[in-house]
């Protein structure tokens, strides 16, 4: 018999994604200095978008499946089955009260406990990081749970020979990595476009698609380690942003004559000979 | 609580992780030395830079120059290059040793990825991105700020119980001291044990430039979704100004721009003398990293678009018809 390399499993991968209020409904209360997230409509993180093609087009050509994974409350189950409608195979969301407040230490934990009981795992994607809390913290945190390799700010990715081929960004320029499995990847936003919905999946998604969600209790994890209690920063104080203060002049005309006022302000920058 | 690595009263000193690529130091870790500096005399502790690499000992007399009292030098071949997992071993050893109070990183996409696994590996908090930071009267307890998502709300972030009190800073946000090559250290080299389990990843390339720094222009003429990608007016006012391309998030992601040319919340912060912002909405992710300028001009069709409340000018009108305006009167002053 002629040896030929097949692939039984295909690739097991977890999507780690988050659901953010968008930017522009945020409500900020001058006077109390607090955010109301309320009235605020949500939407998939937008670099999650990324991860998810990513991991698309990696089952697509490799086989497999993908399990999304996300920790939030119960909200975040309607927009993970968008995520189910664009092709991922089943949804796990990891909501409990307990899981409140968690910073990014708790948050990685929680996060890694949830793939440890998914079991499972040759890829972990993220996105690179999170339009509200932006630290980029949670993908490295993942990794060293599990104690496993990383790769962030991940561009184009590949599967060559049983390993992860990547390209990452550095400052002012790119390194290409093999990595290998299983690794957590966090892809840089922007990197591909996000595929439609196919709209026979997105009836499944709606109606049948699992979304199964874990408690604290069914992580089997200690309450110390987990939320608030688990956190090892505070928030000690929010305050306003100090705003420079400026003229604030509005000027008025032709966009010649504005141009003018403009000219004679900037003038003393000008190169001479230029 | 997750058990902490060492108590609070354990540690002592002041740290900042000297990031080096091909043999020099990274503008902000510079920048660290000078806030590092001045939170270390009004505690009077020492200021420590860790430093990593191979053959990066030069780079050593040049922290302390900037303001370092002792540099860890860990100078292998096996750290040649940045990797996650030999550098986190490295750091790792470093910091049970020597049981340090702080440790501030900057922000840049290798210190982020360093900062993020070593946080955990630590048990400790990990604040990112600071904008300001300052000790708790009469401790040295950090309390580091960040602005906060949305709109002109600062949170300031603490870690109490766990050390070290860990933050990233992204470049731009403090200065570097004048270096003063007679300021005097003492440099101490580490042992170096990494062993193959963290020498997985293989680095297959890495291809850096000096590319622009934007942290350093006097002049920024800044651009954003307004521009529908054509920047030929915004780059012939810059050449004409001496000045440098800056953009909004947006425009990067669109892949307008560089990366290296992003400003604000998650791209750099900029203090030039002037800088003119051209179809920018002026969101708060993006004016954190324009405050700084001395003079703001914006230009937006939008009169409620929130740049103008942090402008000194603003123009009510279409880019692409005040620009060129613009344009003609300066080449036209250049010439005289």
């Amino acid at each position: 018999m002629t040896a030929k390399r097949t692939n039984h499993k295909g690739l097991e991968i977890i999507a780690c994604i988050k659901v953010v209020p968008r930017p522009e409904e945020v409500v900020v209360d001058k006077a109390t200095a607090t955010i109301d997230r309320a009235k605020a409509r949500s939407l998939i993180n937008p670099p999650d978008m990324n991860l998810l093609e990513v991991a698309l087009e990696l089952k697509d050509r490799h086989g497999g499946q993908v399990t999304l994974l996300s920790m939030g409350p119960p909200l975040f189950e309607p927009y993970m089955r968008i995520a189910l409608a664009m092709g991922a195979d089943r949804a796990i969301l990891l909501s409990d009260r307990a899981f409140g407040g968690a910073d990014t230490l708790a948050t990685s934990y929680t996060l890694a406990e949830g793939i440890r009981k998914i079991g499972r795992y040759d890829l972990i994607l993220c996105g690179e990081e999170s339009s509200d809390g932006a630290t980029a913290q949670v993908p490295p945190g993942i990794a060293e749970w599990l104690d496993i390799c990383q790769v962030t700010y991940a561009g184009e990715v590949k599967i060559v020979d049983g390993k992860l081929r990547a390209e990452r960004e550095v400052r002012g320029g790119h390194e290409v990595l093999l990595v290998p499995m299983p690794a957590v990847v966090s892809i840089r936003v922007g990197i591909n476009e996000p595929r439609f919905i196919d709209y026979d999946r997105k009836l499944w998604a709606e109606k049948e698609a699992p979304v199964t969600v874990w408690t604290a209790r069914d992580l089997g994890v200690d309450e110390e380690k987990i939320g608030l209690k688990g956190s090892a920063t505070t928030v000690s104080g929010l305050g306003q942003a100090r705003a420079v203060e400026r003229r604030r002049e509005i000027l008025s005309g032709s966009p010649q004559e504005q141009a003018h006022v403009i000219f004679e302000q900037i003038r003393p920058f000008l190169r001479k000979g230029a | 609580m997750f058990e902490p690595l060492y108590k609070p009263e354990e540690a002592h000193g002041i740290w900042v992780y000297l990031e080096q690529q091909a043999g020099k130091l990274e503008g902000v870790s510079l920048e660290l030395l000078g806030k590092a500096r001045e939170l270390a005399d009004q505690a009077k502790v020492r200021l420590t830079g860790a430093l990593l690499g191979h053959k990066v000992g030069d780079l050593a007399k040049e922290a302390i120059a900037c303001g370092a009292d002792e540099v860890l030098v860990a100078d292998d071949a096996v750290l040649s290059q940045y990797r996650t997992d030999p550098y986190a071993r490295v750091v790792t050893q470093m910091v049970q040793d020597h049981k340090p109070d702080i440790f501030l990183l900057g922000a840049t996409p290798d210190g982020r990825d360093l900062a993020g696994r070593l946080g955990v590996r630590l048990r400790t908090g990990l604040t990112a991105d600071c904008t300001a930071m300052w000790l708790k009267e009469g401790t040295t307890l950090l309390e580091a700020q960040v602005t906060g998502f949305g709109g002109g709300i600062t949170a300031v972030i603490e870690c109490q119980y766990h050390r070290p009190q860990m933050a990233t800073v992204r470049p731009g946000v403090f200065q570097a001291a004048e270096p003063d090559p007679a300021r005097k250290g003492t440099v101490t080299p580490v042992v170096v044990k990494v062993p193959q389990e963290d020498q997985r990843v293989q680095v297959l390339e890495r291809v850096t430039r000096e590319g622009a720094d934007i942290t350093k222009a006097k002049v920024i003429i800044a651009g954003g979704r307004g521009i529908r990608g054509d920047w030929r007016l915004l780059e012939e006012l810059a050449a004409l100004l001496g000045g440098e391309i800056g953009a909004t998030r947006v425009a990067v992601d669109e892949g307008w721009v560089g990366r290296d040319r992003q400003i604000g919340q998650t791209g750099l912060v900029t203090r030039p003398d002037l800088a003119i912002c051209c179809g920018i909405s002026g969101a708060i992710h993006f004016t954190v990293g324009v405050e700084k300028a001395a003079m703001i001009v914006s230009i937006n069709t939008d009169r409620e678009a929130e740049i103008f409340e942090h402008s000194d000018y603003g123009v009510v009108d279409d880019v692409f018809q005040v620009l060129p305006a613009l344009i003609e009167e300066l080449r036209k002053a250049a010439q005289t």
